[in-house]
C-alpha cells in the first residue's frame, strides 16, 4: 500500500495522555455550568466551554483538552476532532494580542495587502507567526463582517475598522 | 457608513439611530413586544403562521425560501421536543447587515425568536452566532437578560400559557456553519459538517427533532409582520418577494453601508450611483457582486442603463442573484482576475472537507490562480478553469461547492479579456510549465 504519509504530528498529539488535568477557580467553574444548562446533551457546550479553556490557558493545551474531556464524558480525540475543525480554536500559543487582518475581497479592494504588510513591518513577524516576547500574533483571516468599515483587523475579539497607516500605528503602539 | 433606509419607511432600521436603542425600556416606548402581545392575546400557532405566508417573506439568509411555507412544514402532532434556531452565523464575504440588527436592535430579534417559537411550539431556542462576533454575543445575552427579568422570556410570558427560552450559542470560525444543516452538527458539538437533505430540518434537525433555521433579518422582520399584517408587509415589496430587504455595500462607493430598500427597488443603477454617492474617486464603475461573494458576478454594462430591479426574481433577470444580500462594488482598476482569484482561496479555505469535489477541486482551482499569477498561464487555462468548476457543481455533498463554483464560471464568461490578459504575452508562460499537471 503506497499512501500520501500524512501529518504525523498533528494527529499523534491527541493519543499522548497528559498526566495532567486543568483546575479552574468556582468562578470559571460556574461559568462553565451556566453554559452546560443550557442544552440538553452536554456536548453541544463544547464550543462556549473551549473558549473558556482557550480564555484562561492561552490556547488549548493538552492539560485543557484532558479537562475537557473530563468535564463533557468525552475522549481525547473527541475534543481534539472537533478543536482542529474551527480556525479559532488555538492548539499552540498565539500572542498576549492575536492580530487578526481580513483578507477578503471588499478589505482587499480597500488595502488590506498594505495593513498586513504593516503589521508585518512594525512586529518583525510574518504572517503565521509571533514575537518572541508573546506579545503579539499575526495572521491572515477571511472576511469578519466589516466590509463597509474595510479596511480592518480584529485584535482577540476588538474590531479595529476603518484603519489608515496611522491608526494602525496608534493601535500597535498602544499594545506594545 | 451609512445605516438607514432609502425609498421606504425604515421597517428593519427603525429604531438603529435612537439613543440606547439596545435597551428594553427603548424598545418598549418604540413599539416593542407589542406583536408578541397581540400573538399571545390574539391569535393560534396557524394565524401566525397563515400571515407568514400572506407577507410573501422570504428567507434573508441566501436561499430565499418562503419563511411561511417553511413554519408549516414542522409536523405539529410530533412528540418530539421543536427549536427554532436562528442563523448569526453572518460569514458570507460582502454580508454585514445582521450585525447591526443584533447591535443596535437585539430586542426586535428576541421578540422575532418569541413568536417563531410560538407558532411551532418551540420551548428552547438558539441563536448561533459566528464567534468573531462576540461582542454581539454579550449584548445578545444582556438583552436576554433584561426579557428575562421583565417576564418577556421563561415561565408563562406575558402572564398567558405560553413559555419559553432562548440562548445564544457560539461558533468558533468556520463559513460552512453557516449552511444550516452544518449549523446543526456544530450546535450539537460536533465538526461542522452539512448533513444529507432530505430529511429536512423542519423534520429532522437539531438532536433529530424539528427544527426551524431562519437568518437574523428573516426573524426580526416578523413582529412587523405580525403588527402590520402579512398582507400589508407584502405590499412593501413585490407579489412574491414581499417587505423590504437590507443590502450590506462594500468596496469601491462613496458611502457604503447597510441600505433597507423595499423589494423591488428601481433600479441597481440609481442606487449605486445616487443612494450609494457614486464610485469613490471620480472613477468608472467595473462590476458588481450583489448577493455576497457566491452570486455571479455582473458587469457594469448589465447594469447600466438596464433597469435592473432589485428583488429576487428582477435580479435572475438582471443575472444574478439576491443571495445574502452583500452587495460588492468594483472600479474599472480592478482585475477580475484578481478579485476572483481572492474569493476562490476563500472558498478553498473554507470548504469542510467532506466531499471530494469540493475539497479537491478547490484546491486545485487555487493551485492554477497561482501559477497563472505567478506568470505560468497558458491559453487554455481558462477552459480548465470552467471544466473543474463543471465538476464541482451540482456534484458536491453541499451548495457550498455551488458557491464556489458560481463566482468563477461567471468571471471567466463575463470578462474574458480580464483572464486572457494573463494567459497569454507571459514571456514565462508555457514552456516553463510545460508537462506538468498543473
Ligand atoms: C455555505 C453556506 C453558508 C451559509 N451561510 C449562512 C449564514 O451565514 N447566515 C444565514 O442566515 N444563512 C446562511 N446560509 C443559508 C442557510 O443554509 C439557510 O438557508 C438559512 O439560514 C435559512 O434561513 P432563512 O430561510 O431565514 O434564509 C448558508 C448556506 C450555505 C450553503
Ligand atoms: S461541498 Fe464542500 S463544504 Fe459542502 S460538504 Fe462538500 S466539502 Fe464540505
Ligand atoms: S471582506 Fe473584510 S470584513 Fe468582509
Amino acid at each position: 500500500m503506497s499512501q500520501q504519509p500524512i501529518n504525523i504530528q498533528r494527529l499523534s498529539q491527541p493519543v499522548q495522555m497528559p498526566d495532567e488535568i486543568a483546575t479552574f477557580s468556582p468562578k470559571v467553574e460556574a461559568e462553565i455550568d451556566r453554559h452546560l444548562a443550557k442544552y440538553p446533551v452536554m456536548r453541544s457546550a463544547i464550543l462556549p466551554l473551549m473558549f473558556i479553556v482557550q480564555r484562561e490557558r492561552g490556547y488549548l493545551d493538552p492539560p485543557g483538552v484532558s479537562y475537557l474531556a473530563k468535564r463533557l464524558n468525552l475522549r481525547i480525540t473527541d475534543i481534539w476532532e472537533v478543536a482542529t475543525f474551527y480556525s479559532m480554536l488555538h492548539l499552540k500559543p498565539i500572542g498576549k494580542y492575536h492580530i487578526q487582518v481580513c483578507k477578503t475581497l471588499s478589505c482587499k479592494l480597500l488595502g488590506s495587502d498594505k495593513i498586513t504588510q504593516l503589521c508585518v513591518k512594525k512586529l518583525g513577524i510574518k504572517v503565521g507567526e509571533m514575537t518572541a516576547d508573546g506579545r503579539f500574533s499575526l495572521s491572515e483571516v477571511e472576511c469578519l463582517g466589516s466590509c463597509g468599515t474595510a479596511p480592518m483587523f480584529q485584535i482577540n475579539f476588538d474590531y479595529h475598522e476603518n484603519l489608515t497607516a496611522e491608526k494602525v500605528d496608534q493601535i500597535l503602539e498602544s499594545l506594545a | 457608513m451609512f445605516i438607514g433606509a432609502i425609498g421606504c419607511e425604515p421597517l428593519q432600521l427603525r429604531r438603529v439611530h435612537l439613543e440606547n436603542s439596545r435597551w428594553l425600556d427603548v424598545y418598549r416606548r418604540n413599539g416593542g413586544y407589542e406583536a408578541i402581545k397581540k400573538v399571545l392575546d390574539t391569535m393560534s400557532p396557524d394565524d401566525v403562521i397563515n400571515e407568514m405566508k400572506k407577507s410573501a417573506l422570504r428567507g434573508r439568509g441566501g436561499a430565499g425560501f418562503p419563511t411561511g411555507m417553511k413554519w408549516s412544514f414542522v409536523p405539529k402532532d410530533s412528540p418530539k421536543a421543536k427549536y427554532v434556531v436562528c442563523n448569526a452565523d453572518e460569514s458570507e464575504p460582502g454580508t454585514f447587515k445582521d450585525r447591526y440588527l443584533m447591535e443596535r436592535d437585539p430586542h426586535m430579534l428576541i421578540e422575532g425568536i418569541l413568536i417563531a417559537a410560538y407558532a411551532l411550539g418551540a420551548k428552547t431556542n438558539y441563536i448561533y452566532t459566528r464567534g468573531e462576533y462576540k461582542y454581539l454575543i454579550d449584548i445578545m445575552d444582556v438583552a436576554l437578560d433584561e426579557a428575562r427579568a421583565a417576564g418577556l422570556l421563561g415561565n408563562k410570558i406575558l402572564g398567558s400559557d405560553f413559555s419559553c427560552e432562548i440562548y445564544t450559542h457560539t461558533g468558533a470560525g468556520a463559513y460552512i456553519c453557516g449552511e444550516e444543516t452544518a449549523l446543526l452538527s456544530s450546535l450539537e458539538g460536533m465538526r461542522g459538517h452539512p448533513r444529507m437533505k432530505p430529511p429536512f430540518p423542519a423534520i429532522s434537525g437539531l438532536y433529530a427533532s424539528p427544527t426551524v433555521v431562519n437568518n437574523v433579518e428573516t426573524l426580526t422582520a416578523v413582529p412587523d409582520i405580525i403588527k402590520m399584517g402579512g398582507e400589508a408587509y407584502q405590499k412593501l415589496g413585490t407579489e412574491k418577494s414581499g417587505g423590504t430587504k437590507l443590502w450590506a455595500v462594500s468596496g469601491h462607493v462613496n458611502q457604503p453601508g447597510v441600505y433597507e430598500l423595499p423589494m423591488g427597488y428601481d433600479d441597481m443603477e440609481k442606487f449605486i450611483m445616487e443612494d450609494c454617492g457614486g464610485i469613490a474617486n471620480g472613477k468608472q464603475l467595473k462590476a458588481v457582486i450583489p448577493g455576497g461573494s457566491s452570486v455571479y458576478i455582473m458587469r457594469a454594462d448589465q447594469i447600466i442603463g438596464k433597469d435592473v430591479r432589485m428583488d429576487y426574481e428582477g435580479l435572475v433577470a438582471g443575472g444574478s442573484m439576491v443571495g445574502s444580500g452583500g452587495f460588492i462594488v468594483m472600479d474599472e482598476t480592478v482585475d477580475i482576475f484578481e478579485s476572483t482569484k481572492n474569493l476562490t482561496e476563500f472558498y478553498k479555505h473554507e470548504s469542510c472537507g467532506w466531499c471530494t469535489p469540493c475539497r479537491e477541486g478547490t484546491d486545485w482551482l487555487v493551485k492554477i490562480f497561482k501559477r497563472i499569477e505567478n506568470g505560468g498561464g497558458r491559453p487554455e487555462d481558462a477552459q480548465l478553469l470552467l471544466d473543474i468548476c463543471d465538476n464541482i457543481e451540482g456534484k458536491s455533498f453541499c451548495p457550498l461547492g455551488d458557491a464556489a463554483a458560481w463566482p468563477i464560471q461567471s468571471a471567466v464568461k463575463r470578462f474574458p479579456e480580464d483572464f486572457e490578459k494573463h494567459l497569454v504575452n507571459n514571456s514565462r508562460g508555457e514552456s516553463k510549465h510545460k508537462g506538468e499537471l498543473l
